[in-house]
């Protein structure tokens, strides 16, 4: 059987079985398996102490209470109980996960103490290092929405400019290509003699590896809008100043849009480097800070934070983008 | 050049440059391909009259598309020259409208903004937006004045294109094969709002196409180009009241005239 004939059937078989004599089937293995990580983690004693280890247990035995008490009621409970219920072998597995991790880790000690953390070894570090962690999402999301935002503005004006104009093409793509390969970072020299702080520097850094993918996915956004759409703007009576406004902007913003998620994507690859330069505060700053004192657990845990701001604001673009391109539909 | 009418001309399209709404004088263009250049348009003389129905007719790829592409002032002639109003064509100008032969709309807008470009770009919008609303009801598409391009059929984009150009009441229309792509019925029913909307409003058309039936159902002249090079081979009044009929015998004996005239005698 071919990879896609499989992947259609367990697809069906899923969509069939999850719910079963008005019972959610998926949301009682999920309990038990959430059950079985909570009893590994309190039962069985840790190779090395890690903390916060009754604090885990009792939070995987409310997930295994409230996938139990679902079990019963998801099906009756409208869009929550569909979400529920969609998601349902993604719960089952991450109960297996939790209590395979707790094994290998905190149990039989096969991945040791320093270089990996049992689940209940990062959440030790949210309730320890609670407080200054959330001063360092702070710092560093003010960091990333000045970077962010600068640097998409002035790269889309210049996409716009390049992709416009012949002779701002002419100078200005060489350049472009020349210096977007370069990563961001190669510039710290550079910016410590030109910036006043420290701050500013971090700034541009994030500006620079966010605007450069906006600059270039614009531009040729711009340039490969449909002619066609100029001539009928041209014969309505439109001027330069119209068929960019009018024309070229909103013809090009999907390929803005492919733009933006990359840049997205490069500016929080950049942070920690540049929360290097001199910072006191930020999860960049956190995670040399700690990979410096061998707190694995404290970076791992910062990771997390992390990969889930930036998957939040990448899911705030989408909705950004799906609000502005409805027009889009019928192409795709 | 054969001048072939059905009935005597009618005199006051004729007569005079006072009411030329078009006039071409010593023509030719040129297109630039791999270095080479290929004639397209060859030395075409050609007045229009206000309030005329023009059709160009000739096999495709001659060279028509770019002669009303030259006359809406999106290229410059390369020899000759083209004036309207007695003025030389420097520019487009939204006193002579192309609707293309794809509607062209903005998908990013709905229908309504689509109308609304032409009045927006020279600034009119504030002041205009009943004329909008009329446009559309002109052509029909009233309950889908705030649908996005890409829900409307084939039929109905062009309209909302066409209503797009009426909105500005332009003096002169240019119509490159407009209908050229939508199925027999959906064309047939645009050929007769055509008429009706030319012969209400009594702007100045120039048609393009190369279905000679289409011709001599809308057009009261019918100019007959040559294969590329163009230039004109054969001038038809078509002196027959409004509307139509295809199967009108005056109008097969004439479609039988052109066809000869075009190589595919019957």
């Amino acid at each position: 059987m071919s990879e896609t004939a499989q992947a259609f059937d367990v697809g069906s078989v899923s969509a069939r079985f999850p719910v079963f004599k008005g019972r959610w089937t998926h949301g009682l293995l999920a309990a038990l398996s959430w059950a079985a990580a909570a009893i590994i983690t309190v039962s069985l004693p840790d190779v090395v102490p890690w903390g916060s280890r009754q604090l885990f247990a009792a939070l995987t035995a409310a997930g295994a209470l409230f996938f139990g008490v679902m079990f019963f009621s998801a099906p009756r409970t409208g869009n929550l109980g569909k979400t529920l219920i969609y998601y349902g072998p993604w719960f089952i597995a991450i109960g297996v996960w939790l209590a395979l991790w707790e094994l290998t880790t905190a149990k039989f000690g096969w991945l040791p103490k320093p270089f990996f953390s049992p689940p209940h070894g990062l959440l030790n570090v949210y309730v320890k290092d609670g407080n200054r962690l959330l001063i360092c999402i702070g710092y560093t999301l003010r960091l990333w929405s000045l970077g962010f935002f600068s640097g998409i503005i002035i790269g889309y004006v210049t996409g716009v400019a390049l992709g416009w104009s012949k002779s701002f093409s002419y100078w200005g793509m060489p350049i472009l290509k020349l210096i977007g390969p370069v990563p961001a970072t190669a510039w710290i020299p550079c910016t410590f003699y030109f910036f006043p702080t420290t701050f500013a520097a971090s700034i541009f850094i994030v500006a620079l590896a966010s605007g450069i993918p906006v600059a270039i996915l614009t531009s040729s956004g711009v340039a490969s809008v449909d002619r066609s759409y100029y001539d009928v703007g041209r014969v309505l009576g439109g001027n330069t100043w119209y068929l960019i406004r009018k024309i070229a902007v909103p013809a090009s913003l999907p390929h803005v849009f492919v733009g933006l998620f990359m840049s997205l994507y490069y500016s929080f690859a950049v942070l920690v480097v540049a929360e290097m330069l001199g910072a006191k505060y930020g999860l960049g700053w956190y995670i040399q800070f700690q990979t410096a004192y061998s707190g694995y657990a404290n970076v791992y845990a910062t990771l997390i934070i992390m990969a889930v701001l930036c998957a939040g604001i990448s899911k705030l673009l989408f909705m950004a983008r799906d609000r502005v391109l409805t027009w889009q539909k019928g192409f795709i | 050049m054969a001048v072939d009418t059905l009935a005597p001309a009618n005199p006051s399209v004729t007569e005079g440059s006072s009411n030329t709404a078009v006039k071409i004088a010593g023509l030719s263009h040129y297109f630039e391909l791999a270095g080479s250049r290929l004639k397209v348009l060859a030395n075409i003389d050609l007045d229009i009259a206000t309030g005329e129905f023009v059709a160009l007719l000739g096999p495709s790829g001659c060279g028509k598309s770019t002669l009303l592409r030259l006359i809406a002032g999106l290229e410059r002639p390369l020899e000759g020259q083209i004036s309207a109003d007695g003025q030389v064509i420097q520019h487009p100008d939204p006193s002579r409208i192309l609707v293309f032969q794809d509607p062209t709309l903005f998908p990013w807008e709905n229908v309504h903004r689509n109308v609304a470009t032409g009045l927006e770009a020279r600034g009119l919008l504030p002041q205009s937006r009943k004329r909008i609303d009329e446009a559309i009801e002109l052509v029909g598409l009233t309950d889908f004045a705030h649908a996005y391009p890409h829900q409307l059929s084939g039929g109905m984009a062009q309209r909302a294109a066409l209503a797009r150009a009426l909105v500005n009441d332009p003096p002169l229309l240019l119509l490159d094969e407009p209908l050229g792509k939508l199925d027999s019925l959906t064309r047939l029913q645009l050929q007769n709002e055509l008429t009706s909307l030319w012969q209400r409003r009594g702007f100045t058309a120039l048609l393009v196409t190369h279905d000679v039936e289409e011709a001599l159902i809308l057009a009261s002249r019918i100019i007959l180009f040559s294969e590329r090079p163009a230039h004109i081979k054969a001038e038809f009044l078509v002196n027959k009241a409004y509307p139509r009929h295809r199967d009108d015998p005056d109008i097969i004996a004439l479609r039988r005239q052109i066809l000869a005239k075009l190589g595919l005698s019957t």
